[in-house]
């Protein structure tokens, strides 16, 4: 298929985003279904992608040791920012977290292993798009196998009554840290995709506007739905591509898009698919 | 050095407090986190940067550039919040549709404008410069500060001596109550945005004004500032936000003589982040949340 052969090259980068992006959904999508406003998922995907780069660059380590570390470190960082926001709920658990989000993108910006503001050069390209897409399939097949699991059905309780889950015996806290472990693990997966699909990292690639893009994509594929996020993704990540001749305008579309999903269609694409 | 970098920081964090009064006057009256504040911000801006490049003066830039902010206010709360208002759909959801909003008012404005920085002109900036002991500022810097200080001023007596501000402190500690009482909610929901985004756009313009720099991202700087400082002074408090701004702003700028201007903005968010874990309510306490 010589066709499909050259869209592909034409389009490999909106496909390989397309995929992390994905996965960064899938992430916060964890978060949302336990009820958890926690909005790091930037944060988390940078650390995954810094210490990626770190182990696997500037110390030359194995790729497959490298990423495990990476994907760990992302996890940890996310089960130690649960502790000490257990108290916090909604609005103010988004607002901690994007200032967590805030402080990583400024330490990544002061250190020298990093390489600051500069961004880290020369990664090599060692992943490509099946990579990306074999990660997110995965990640999806866990969430599949965990659908109807006891962790599973704690997190909606947790989301939908806390104290009534007290009550039955779940274990909020917990939940709540595992909760944060597992987002920290998909989104540092995402980031070390990302860094060895991108040559060169810098601290706005983490920053602000990255996780609120993540949050359009989970509300536009309505908000706790695995397979809605990946849908949300997709769409949010082809449209200003697919509107390129607006030039400067083209992020006009995303934003109507979003709007008119919020008031016309609250369930997001999942609810549409469901009526 | 010390004094200058104190004085430093009353003018930056006069402009915070702005922009957080805005900001915190929309959380305490809905209880919703306006994500799209920072984007009139920007509007406001190029708004009187257009009227000052096409030979009208900077004040009558300024006066339109507050109307013009204060409108697209009330036209963001028609197309992002009015909706989900009559549906009871949570705090996420009306923060999703403040972005949305955001995107597509940063998408025109960098349709329009492009990508590049815009400088008012010399002239307009232009100020001889005062000292004061030790500490050196322009009028210009003073006329900042005063302009902010006034607008502030304007908004306590129309918060506290005014029906309108009567009507909104009442919407904002009771909704219900407030309605059962004769209060026409949602035009009082309309002029809190018209007030609220018209001190936003206010601080856009005093901020491209202090930088000579305006922006379609300006917005962007200002905005995660704007939650650390009105969560430093007790989400939904507009004293609160106003006092939380001047702190952080000399906060900010003691920071940099210390620990270095590359940290300065860690500062901010460190503080932020330890005061929503430590101390939720803010620094004025949770009585002052439904406060004026």
């Amino acid at each position: 298929m010589p066709d499909f052969l050259e869209l592909y090259t034409r389009y490999r980068t909106v496909v390989d985003q397309i995929g992390i992006n994905a996965i960064l959904a899938l992430s916060l999508a964890v978060c949302l279904r336990a009820g958890q406003l926690a909005l790091a998922q930037a944060a988390f995907m940078g650390i995954g992608a810094y210490v990626a780069a770190i182990t696997v660059v500037t110390l030359r380590w194995p790729l497959a040791a490298g990423t495990f570390v990476a994907i760990a470190s992302a996890a940890a960082v996310g089960a130690l920012l649960a502790l000490p926001v257990e108290r916090l709920r909604g609005v103010f658990l988004a607002i901690a977290t994007i200032g967590f989000g805030e402080i990583v993108r400024i330490v990544a910006y002061n250190l020298k292993i990093t390489g600051g503001g500069d961004g880290f050069n020369g990664i090599p390209p060692l992943l490509s798009t099946p990579w990306i897409y074999a990660a997110l399939l995965a990640i999806g097949a866990i969430f599949f196998a965990l659908r109807g699991s006891r962790f599973a059905l704690a997190m909606q309780t947790t989301r939908e009554d806390e104290a009534a889950s007290q009550g039955v015996g779940i274990d909020t806290g917990r939940v709540r840290v595992t909760t944060l472990a597992c987002a920290g693990a998909i989104a540092g997966t995402a980031g070390v995709l990302y860094a060895f699909t991108n040559f060169f990292l810098t601290p706005t690639d983490f920053a602000f506007g990255r996780m609120e893009q993540i949050l359009v994509y989970c509300v536009i594929g309505g908000v706790t739905s695995p397979l809605g996020a990946v849908a949300g993704a997709t769409l949010m990540t082809i449209l200003p591509e697919a509107f390129r001749f607006l030039r400067d305008f083209r992020e006009v579309t995303n934003g109507i898009v979003l709007l008119a999903v919020i008031v016309f269609a609250p369930g997001g694409i999942a609810g549409l698919w469901k009526r | 050095m010390l004094a200058q970098q104190l004085a430093n920081g009353i003018f930056l964090g006069a402009t915070y407090a702005l922009f957080a009064a805005g900001y915190a006057l929309i959380f305490g009256v809905l209880d919703i986190l306006n994500l799209a504040h920072a984007s009139i911000f920007m509007v406001a801006a190029f708004v009187c940067l257009t009227i000052v490049l096409a030979g009208f003066p900077l004040w009558l830039g300024f006066l339109v550039a507050l109307v013009v902010a204060g409108l697209i206010g009330v036209i963001l709360d028609r197309v992002a919040f009015a909706p989900l208002r009559r549906r009871n759909a949570g705090t996420l959801v009306p923060l999703i549709s403040s972005i949305g909003f955001a995107i597509v008012v940063e998408a025109v404005i960098r349709g329009i404008y492009g990508v590049n920085d815009r400088q008012f002109p010399e002239a307009v900036r232009t100020a001889p410069p005062l000292s004061l002991g030790p500490v050196t500022f322009t009028l210009f810097d003073l006329a900042i500060l005063g302009a902010a200080l006034a607008l502030m001023l304007v908004l306590a007596y129309v918060m506290r001596a005014t029906k309108i501000g009567r009507d909104i402190r009442a919407v904002a500690e009771d909704r219900i109550a407030a309605a059962l009482l004769g209060v026409d909610i949602e035009k009082t929901i309309a002029l809190t945005f018209f007030i609220a985004s018209a001190l936003g756009g206010a601080a856009g313009v005093l901020v491209g004004l202090q930088y000579n720099s305006v922006t379609f991202d300006m917005g962007g700087r200002i905005e995660l500032k704007g939650l650390a400082v009105i969560i430093l002074g007790g989400m939904g408090s507009v004293t609160g936000a106003v006092l939380g701004g001047f702190i952080l702003g000399v906060t900010e700028t003691l920071a940099i003589v210390f620990v270095g201007s590359s940290w300065r903005d860690a500062v901010a968010f460190g503080v932020m982040f330890l005061i929503l874990v430590l101390r939720p309510g803010g620094i004025l306490g949770r009585r002052a949340l439904r406060t004026a």
